[in-house]
């Protein structure tokens, strides 16, 4: 049986607000994660999720605001080993020379730090997380090689190989055949569920955010909506969000 | 063979050239990966402008250039940073501006007298003793960095957000990478001159990556290739009497050309 321990807050954001130019791209957002959660964000383009979810991860700053990872704020955090990060895949050139192997052990680096190479302990630690998805087979492949369901499989290894306690991931299944994307939220579910690993999954596929995530967030700017993904459904950002409401206001 | 080295000059330039042909893929890999590869010409452009101001102040040209270099990298690196008008024109005014100002310098000297040939295209012929210690020892420093950090540059160049999030101290590797780039750019100058150095550091990088592979294998490849290039190219163009850099890049464009006919990756793209 599966028991999510709630009194553990895994991200805190407060009143968070972020602009890449003059206009606010997040505006005021607060929300609190706990572990065990696995989180669906959903929004219409430019809505500001990837944004977002970078605000969380360090590699963007609040204008305003504060984020803590593990009680601890953002500026000042230095566990990255309990984070794993699934950037979109548009931002990686995949005809990168690296291979499989290679490419995970990069999981492993938050881990060891300056000056220190890998020992045989991660290399195994490697071979676990190409298991785990199911990509051993591969470990001495080229990436470019792969398909880009089976990238995407090796980019979740290399942020489990860092053992995290928590994963956030950027659209992970744009371009992913229905069967592959199908398996791989089945593997995500199961971390969530076997691992309890923390989860932040960032998506345009709202069935699957409502079907998969325990707590659902609406970003359009501001946050719109976060909460249990059946009230969503019932609500009108649902009907905005796919077009059959027309615009509200 | 054996009448090669009756000259110390050919001594000097073997030793030099060694050391540059090991470092320039090193440095270079992590350049290509990163669509920098004008940030090398950029610098050699500036390293010339030292060049021209060592001259004119008469202290070894060597030192002056690598002064330039690195100058100029950390430079360019904290305006690639504040985004601020930056990007390939930014680097091509960067890169004319200093060649001018090079010519401009060198037209108050002595005007353009053989010395600065040997700038432009490398002549081995007058690399001095103590280029040889000053490339030795910035060489070994440079292969140095490249191993300490090696991870670290690898994951910066493959994947510079997901680095970040790793904890790794991404701005302190872009600009240690940039100071490595700019040393060797600077170092180079006198087996390949500076205005064939990019080419010594891209072409043998490019040649590797047709054959794909490991991160490692890649580098193993291009460090032969370059080795090769630099050994053949000072022997050859010692005997036929032709430009060092010339004959060295040459070479490396000729072993590009072959891969490129019998490269794996050529035949899966037909
Ligand atoms: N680097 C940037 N510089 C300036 N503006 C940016 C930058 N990145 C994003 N924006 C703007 O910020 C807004 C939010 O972008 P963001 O990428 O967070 O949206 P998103 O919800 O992830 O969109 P999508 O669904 O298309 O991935 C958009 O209006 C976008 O144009
Ligand atoms: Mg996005």
């Amino acid at each position: 049986m599966h028991t999510v321990d709630h009194s553990q807050t895994i991200i805190e954001l407060k009143d968070v607000c972020f602009s890449y130019t003059s206009e606010d791209v997040v505006k005021n957002v607060s929300l609190q994660i706990h572990k065990g959660d696995y989180v669906g964000i959903v929004g219409p383009n430019g809505g500001g999720k990837s944004t977002f979810l970078k605000l969380m991860l360090g590699i963007l700053r609040p204008a305003s605001g504060t984020v803590k990872l593990f009680g601890v704020d953002i500026s000042q955090f230095k566990d990255w080993s309990k984070i794993g990060y699934v950037p979109q895949r548009t931002t990686v050139d995949a005809n990168f020379p690296v291979t499989v192997e290679e490419f995970v052990m990069m999981g492993r680096y938050s881990r060891l730090g300056l000056f220190h190479f890998p020992k045989q302990d991660d290399r195994e630690r490697v071979n676990k997380s190409l298991r785990q998805v199911e990509m051993y087979e591969y470990k001495n492949r080229q990436i470019s090689e792969l398909s880009g369901g089976q990238q995407q499989r090796v980019f979740i290894a290399r942020a489990l190989a860092s053992e995290p306690e928590a994963i956030f991931l950027d659209e992970p299944t744009v371009g992913v055949d229905v069967k592959t994307q199908k398996q791989f939220y089945e593997l995500l579910r199961s971390l969530n569920q076997k691992l309890d690993l923390t989860l932040v999954l960032v998506t345009h596929e709202l069935d699957i955010a409502a079907h998969e995530a325990t707590e659902l967030g609406y970003i359009n700017r501001t946050l719109e909506y976060y909460g249990e993904p059946k009230e969503f459904l019932k609500g009108d950002y649902f009907h905005e969000l796919i077009g059959k409401g027309g615009i509200r206001h | 063979m054996i009448g090669l080295f009756q000259y110390g000059f050919m001594i000097r330039g073997f030793e030099v050239g060694i050391i540059i042909a090991a470092i320039a893929p090193l440095i270079g890999i992590f350049l290509v990966l990163r669509r920098y590869s004008l940030i090398a010409d950029t610098l050699s452009h500036v390293s010339l402008a030292g060049v021209a101001l060592g001259l004119l102040l008469k202290i070894n040209p060597l030192v002056a250039a690598i002064i330039a270099s690195v100058i100029s990298s950390i430079v360019i690196e904290r305006l690639r940073l504040s985004k601020r008008i930056f990007g390939e024109s930014a680097l091509s005014i960067f890169l004319s501006g200093s060649l001018a100002l090079a010519v401009v310098l060198i037209s108050l000297t002595h005007g353009f007298g053989v010395d600065l040939f040997s700038y432009l295209f490398g002549s081995i012929t007058t690399v001095k003793q103590v280029d040889v210690y000053i490339v030795g020892i910035l060489g070994f420093f440079v292969v140095a960095a490249v191993l300490l950090f090696f991870k670290e540059l690898v994951f910066v160049t493959i994947d510079e957000e997901a680095a970040r999030v790793a904890g790794i101290p991404t701005k302190f590797i872009n600009m240690l990478l940039i100071i490595l780039a700019s040393l060797t750019v600077a170092l180079a100058i006198p087996i390949v001159g500076v205005l064939l150095i990019a080419a010594l550091i891209v072409i043998p990088v490019v040649t590797a990556l047709q054959y794909g592979q490991s991160f490692v294998k890649t580098i193993f490849f291009a460090e032969a290739i370059s080795l090769f290039s630099v050994i053949v190219g000072i022997v050859v163009s010692f005997y036929l009497n032709l430009s060092t850099g010339g004959t060295i890049v040459l070479l490396t464009v000729f072993i590009f050309v072959i891969t490129l006919l019998t490269g794996k990756k050529d035949h899966r793209a037909h």
